[in-house]
């Protein structure tokens, strides 16, 4: 479904090389987890596959079942079912939540040649996936993360995520600043949305989180490149080690 | 007379010509020609104002009015058939039409109207010479000097008069079309001035429309309220494709007394909304709002003057400035707080969105307290279009165009939304979607040069 072959990558203005070689082959219903210490590289490979434009690829190549994807704009990889949850969900103000859940899912569906979804249908559903994950309706009303605490940001992220419906899910770091009742609520949306025809990337730099999204692949991330892959297991043996030893094998 | 030796530019001397030719059968009693010859002096004593005239610091009449269209004569039947066949845009308004600067009953809605209202055309007033009129006429202090005002009643002509009795809460709004027709250039001069009794309630719309043949116009609204009384009003200028708009704005606020006044400018070439607000009363508020679109060459330019001289006076003045291509934006705001006036709680900001390079914006807030009891602040901000909500709206799926659109909306959303309130409540969605309208017309208008401004583009 996805995959990363030999990804280099450097910031466009300072030129600093961030990506060093990734390569990850994700397939259908799987999760991956990717770990690594600060500063491997791990916001960065998920901004490049979102289409952020502070980036520039070097060499290599990313497919979305066989379409290159570095070609095309945020807005078309979008449409094409690769969804991003933000470290940081970005502040809208004056946008009300569901008119912006609307703008979001009839510009998907234009851009694939489908027609609009009627208001009715997209209230049901909106509704449907905020009970899920125990989203006050009235959050719906209130302008896009605007006054939203960090744990309301990340669970907006993930019902963004239920409706839009993604083939490829990425969340970058979205455990952090999440207490553990929030962290829970986050799983279970994330469970929920598991199917065999969808994927996801989990990007994380403690093992917490996958204590309750069970991965099916780990991966180490250090200095801009996979330096181990493992089954679940990895992830323990990471948080009782640490990342020292993989800063090293990197080096 | 006074000399008009300062009166140089083809403009001043075709303005002084237009005034000695016209003022004989200009309407109104020996004090409203006294009242006009000394406007005119006042102008003559100094010439259209220019850059090194700091309230017109950045918006150099001089220099940009190249000349002096004629003055507009009585508009043809055909035309006021056309006008008044015009949709309603609120459904129940008490519409009125000014039309070339002349105040048209016969098209206006006159029968009916609700207890306490009185409307009459400003002529007739100046004919009877109305003394309370004729002392609004006479204006401010704090606008005695200013250029484009004193020309205004130099060409008195026409206009309106609008008066609400004591206790009189009118519940249809009055909605006056200004309407310019000739399909060669025109100056019009023309104003509305609204009295308000002890108590009373007015939900006022002013739309200003006409073609793009260079016309250029003038218009005045002057409001004395009396204690109590509240005016809401709603300027729109989306659909005015004028060379030149100049528009003024001056209220006497009572005790207790509330005015708002929201703008919307996405249309013409120059133009300048000015506004004196004095504080009479105590106890009394303001809130001065508007959103500016601005694309191609247009200037816009907003410049207040707010006088606290009543005790605990409560004032808000918030414009917002979209700006793309070469259009330029223009905001002086000056707060003035006599002595007297403690307690004054005052707040004024301007906040500017850029949106190519070319784009430009000149903020000037002013304070000058003389209380030392009270609370006044002013903020001014202009930035291009943040790229972090952008990049997070694509990645929803929002093509760019789609998510500026977007951001650009939120962004005027915080004035637009705070209008029609009060008095204008019963028209609020009507008045609403019109601007909604507006806006999108504007964006639509825009988007065409979109693709070519994001190359500059890359910012984090």
């Amino acid at each position: 479904m996805l995959s990363i072959t030999n990804l280099h990558a450097r910031i466009a203005d300072e030129g600093r090389e961030i990506l060093k070689g990734l390569s990850l082959e994700v397939r259908p219903g799987e999760v991956h987890a990717i770990m690594g210490p600060n500063g491997a590289g791990k916001s960065t490979l998920s901004y490049i596959l979102a289409g952020k434009d502070d980036y520039e690829v070097t060499e290599g190549e990313v497919r979305l079942d066989g379409d290159d994807l570095l070609t095309l704009s945020p807005d078309q990889r979008a449409a094409r079912g690769l969804f991003l949850a933000f470290q940081y969900p970005v502040e809208i103000p004056g946008v009300a939540n569901m008119t912006f859940l609307k703008t979001a899912v009839n510009a998907q569906r234009k851009a694939r040649g489908e027609g609009e979804i009627s208001t009715p249908d997209l209230m049901r559903l909106v509704r449907e996936k905020a009970a899920l994950l125990k989203i006050d309706p009235d959050m719906l009303k209130r302008a896009v993360n605007v006054g939203f605490s960090g744990g309301e940001k990340k669970r907006n992220d993930i019902l963004q995520m239920a409706v839009l419906a993604p083939k490829i899910c990425i969340l970058d770091e979205t455990d952090s600043g999440l207490d553990i009742d929030a962290l829970r609520i986050v799983a279970d949306g994330v469970n929920a949305l598991r199917s065999p025809d969808r994927a996801f990337i989990i990007i994380t730099h403690y093992q917490r989180l996958l204590d309750y999204i069970k991965p099916d692949v780990v991966h180490v991330l250090s200095n801009g490149r996979i330096v181990r892959s493992g089954g679940p297991e990895l992830a323990l043996e990471l948080e009782a080690k640490g990342y020292a030893e993989f800063a090293d094998a990197a080096a | 007379m006074t000399s008009h030796s300062v009166l140089k530019t083809p403009a001043e001397v075709t303005l002084a010509r237009q005034f000695e030719e016209a003022v004989g059968d200009l309407p109104g009693t020996v004090a409203v020609r006294d009242l006009r010859e000394a406007a005119f002096a006042r102008f003559a004593a100094k010439g259209l104002p220019h850059r090194r005239v700091e309230e017109w610091k950045y918006t150099d009449l001089k220099a940009r009015i190249a000349e002096a269209a004629p003055l507009a004569v009585r508009t043809s039947a055909t035309a006021l058939a056309e006008v008044a066949a015009r949709p309603r845009e609120i459904d129940g308004a008490i519409r009125l039409f000014v039309v070339d600067g002349t105040f048209h009953p016969e098209i206006s809605d006159l029968a009916g109207l609700p207890e306490g209202l009185s409307i009459a055309a400003l002529a007739d007033v100046l004919d009877a010479g109305r003394e309370d009129v004729l002392a609004v006429l006479t204006g401010l202090d704090i606008a005695k000097e200013d250029a484009a005002l004193a020309l205004n009643t130099a060409f008195l002509r026409d206009g309106v008069v609008i008066d609400v009795a004591d206790g009189a809460a009118i519940a249809a709004p009055v909605e006056i079309v200004h309407v310019v027709t000739p399909a060669h250039a025109v100056s019009v001069h023309s104003r509305v001035v609204v009295i308000l009794g002890t108590g009373a309630k007015l939900g006022l719309v002013e739309r200003f429309v006409s073609g793009d043949a260079g016309h250029q116009r003038s218009e005045v609204l002057q409001v004395i309220t009396g204690d109590g009384a509240e005016l809401d009003h709603a300027a729109i200028k989306s659909d005015d494709r004028a060379a030149l708009g100049l528009s003024t704005l001056t209220a006497t606020l009572g005790s207790n007394a509330k005015l708002a006044s929201f703008g919307l400018n996405s249309s013409g070439d120059l133009s300048r909304r000015q506004f004196f607000v004095r504080f009479d009363g105590d106890h009394a508020a303001l809130n001065l709002s508007g959103a500016n679109l601005l694309s191609e060459r247009m200037h816009s330019d907003v410049t207040l003057v707010v006088e606290h001289v009543g005790l605990a006076g409560v004032s808000r003045e918030l414009y917002r400035y979209v700006i793309d291509g070469e259009a330029s934006g223009v905001f002086q705001g000056k707060v003035i707080v006599r002595p007297g006036a403690q307690k004054t709680d005052g707040r004024m900001a301007s906040n500017a969105l850029l949106l190519s390079d070319t784009a430009e914006m000149a903020n000037k807030p002013e304070l000058e307290i003389y209380a030392d009891d009270v609370a006044c602040g002013h903020g001014a901000t202009c930035g291009a279009i943040d790229e972090t909500p952008v990049f997070y709206l694509m990645s929803r799926g929002l093509p760019r165009a789609d998510a500026e659109a977007l951001l650009i909306r939120s962004f005027v959303g915080e004035v637009v939304d705070g209008v029609a309130i009060g008095a204008l409540e019963p028209a609020a969605d009507a008045v609403r979607q019109g601007l909604d309208a507006a806006i999108d017309v504007w964006l639509a208008g825009r988007s065409l040069g979109v693709a070519h401004s994001h190359q500059t583009k890359g910012r984090a």
